[in-house]
Parts: C-alpha cells; sequence; structure tokens
C-alpha cells in the first residue's frame, strides 16, 4: 500500500534543484503532493509530501543519490496525508520593523493567547546589513474573532515598537 | 425543486462559454429557481452562474446579504449580464463550488456597472463595488468558461498593500 512521506531537503541554492529531485522521484515511481519550496538567505528549501509504495529507508535510498549530487541535506518522515481537508484563512496579519531578536516570538505569543491559528507564515529579512528589516505575513484562523486578534496585536506592537497591519479574509464562494 | 448537481473541475464543460437567453418563459423561471437553491444550499454560496450545473446559458445568481456590514442589492438575478465599466482593483480571496477545497487571491474591479435582464426580460442596470462587485465579476466569468484558478495571482508577498495605480 502507498504511503505518504514528508521529504525536507535544504541546500545552497543553485538552478536545477527542483527537477532534479522531482524528477528522481518520478522515475522512482512517487506521486507528489502539496509542496512548498522556497530560497531563504542563500538556501533553497523544500517541504514535500511525496506518496510512495515502500518503506522510508529506500525513499531515502532513492532521494540520496540526486540529494548528494546537488549537496542537499535530506530528511524523511512518514505522515497523514490529510489531503482535501483545507482549512480557509480568515485573519491576514502582516508586521515589519527594525529587526531585532524576538518578533517572532512576541507576535506569536500575543495571538496565541487569542486562540489564533497560524496556517501559513512568511518572512524576509530586507534592509541593508546595517539596517536590517524584518517583515512578516501571517494567515490564519481566529477562535475569538478580528476584533480580540486587532486589540492584542494593538498593544504588543506599541510594546515592541512593531507595524502591524491586520485585515479580514471574507472569502467568496461563487 | 429539486438541487441541480454542480460540475466541479476539471470537467471540461466549465471551460466552455455560454450561450445568450433568447425566451423568458416559465421554463426559464423553474430552472431559476432550482439554481437559487443549489446556490443556498452550498455552504457559504454567495453566487451560482448556470454552467456550473451544466446549463451553458448566460443566467447567473448573485445575493450577499449575508454579508454583515457591506453594501448590495440583494438578490439578484442575472441574464445576459454585461459588465459596462469597471473602476479601481483589488485582491480578495476566492473559491467555487465548482473547485472544491482551494481558495486563491484573485485581482478584480473595485467597482462595476452591470446591466442585464431578470427573469421577466426587464433590462436593469446596477452600480456596484466591493464584494458584491467581486461576486458579480466571479460569476460573469463563468459564463466566459473562466474559474478563478484562470485568474489566481500570488499568496505571497505584499499585494494587500499596494496601491494599483490606473
Amino acid at each position: 500500500m502507498s504511503k505518504w512521506y514528508m521529504l525536507t531537503l535544504v541546500g545552497k541554492d543553485r538552478p536545477g534543484i527542483v527537477s532534479h529531485v522531482a524528477g528522481a522521484l518520478y522515475e522512482g515511481g512517487c506521486n507528489l503532493g502539496e509542496a512548498s519550496m522556497m530560497r531563504l538567505g542563500g538556501n533553497f528549501t523544500i517541504m514535500l509530501m511525496v506518496k510512495f509504495d515502500g518503506k522510508q529507508k529506500q525513499l531515502e535510498e532513492l532521494v540520496s543519490t540526486v540529494a548528494d549530487s546537488m549537496a542537499l541535506k535530506l530528511h524523511v518522515d512518514a505522515i497523514d496525508a490529510e489531503l482535501h481537508h483545507h482549512v480557509i484563512p480568515d485573519i491576514r496579519i502582516s508586521v515589519y520593523g527594525a529587526d531585532r531578536a524576538g518578533i517572532v516570538a512576541k507576535v506569536t505569543q500575543a495571538l496565541e493567547e487569542v486562540g489564533f491559528n497560524i496556517l501559513d507564515l512568511e518572512s524576509d529579512v530586507a534592509g541593508t546589513e546595517d539596517k536590517p528589516i524584518y517583515i512578516m505575513h501571517i494567515e490564519g484562523t481566529a477562535s475569538e474573532g478580528f476584533d480580540a486578534v486587532k486589540a492584542i496585536l494593538d498593544i504588543m506592537s506599541k510594546e515592541e515598537g512593531v507595524d502591524t497591519k491586520i485585515s479580514r479574509f471574507d472569502t467568496l464562494i461563487g | 425543486m429539486p438541487l441541480l448537481p454542480i460540475l466541479q473541475y476539471p470537467d471540461e464543460r466549465l471551460k466552455q462559454v455560454s450561450q445568450p437567453v433568447e425566451h423568458f418563459d416559465d421554463e426559464l423561471r423553474a430552472f431559476i429557481a432550482d439554481l437559487e437553491q443549489t446556490m443556498r444550499a452550498g455552504p457559504g454560496g454567495v453566487g451560482i452562474a448556470a454552467p456550473q450545473v451544466g446549463r451553458f446559458q448566460r443566467i447567473a445568481i448573485v445575493d450577499v446579504s449575508s454579508k454583515p456590514n457591506i453594501e448590495h442589492h440583494g438578490r439578484l438575478i442575472l441574464i445576459n449580464p454585461e459588465i459596462t465599466e469597471w473602476d479601481g482593483m483589488k485582491i480578495g480571496r476566492e473559491g467555487c463550488m465548482s473547485v472544491p477545497d482551494y481558495t486563491g487571491n484573485v485581482i478584480r474591479a473595485e467597482k462595476i456597472r452591470i446591466t442585464a435582464r431578470d427573469e421577466f426580460g426587464t433590462s436593469q442596470s446596477y452600480d456596484m463595488h466591493g464584494y458584491e462587485a467581486r461576486a458579480v465579476q466571479h460569476e460573469v466569468d463563468h459564463l466566459d468558461g473562466l474559474l478563478f484558478l484562470d485568474r489566481l495571482v500570488s499568496r505571497r508577498n505584499d499585494l494587500f498593500q499596494r496601491k494599483v495605480y490606473k
């Protein structure tokens, strides 16, 4: 029976990583599921759901050749796929400010206090080396509603000196 | 009144262009009643277009009155609709009864003027904006064989904050 695995691959970015990895998986009889692939700093990162008719060890062997050839670190976990159950986010939050340690911790602790569940978080360090800025976008669901999230973020952003913007997603189903 | 089965992508029929309605008769009105019931049976459905149930005529229904704090025109029966004016652009999140388990960001005009006939063939004109305008544009797309999948823009980055200059 086919099983789902989560493949994690990380390495110095270079052209061809995705095509080599995907090609090896396809030739090895794998079917790919949802994925997040992006460059973080100078690293290319892959989180990839893979359906494979075999054991974890066999999958690791299948991918290790291409991972080695592209100088990627490989990690594999068996997972429950739980596909076709997307949770629709209802709130989007943007945070930005002068970069320093603790922004993510403070923002997400505030969000956790009001029962906010993060579905998607992406962040960038921008600006210049001597004046870096931190920019973060979060999407998720608010169990205690928009106003509760806005109130706690307003307090947090004053205390921490970061700018936050919060907006509702009113997803249109047509 | 039966609920009509909804075509779901990758059903190719969703990509076909629908034809104008010519006869405003009882059969049309009976179909519209079924279509409306089908729309209201869907969770959160604020619009539906005839091709979504396999009838390839230019008929859409929009009713966003269930959404709090927005201006709207109530229940709209839009037959042979034509968007005659557009203004502004805005990104919003959309999903579709014909594309289950997926939502994505789509750019739509912020304000539109639309002319359409109602179920009795009377010509109507509406100026609308925001969520209602988005819903109408989503449904009119169905009549032209377009899904919101054809208009997706990136989920990433700051498009929400960016002003779009005309």
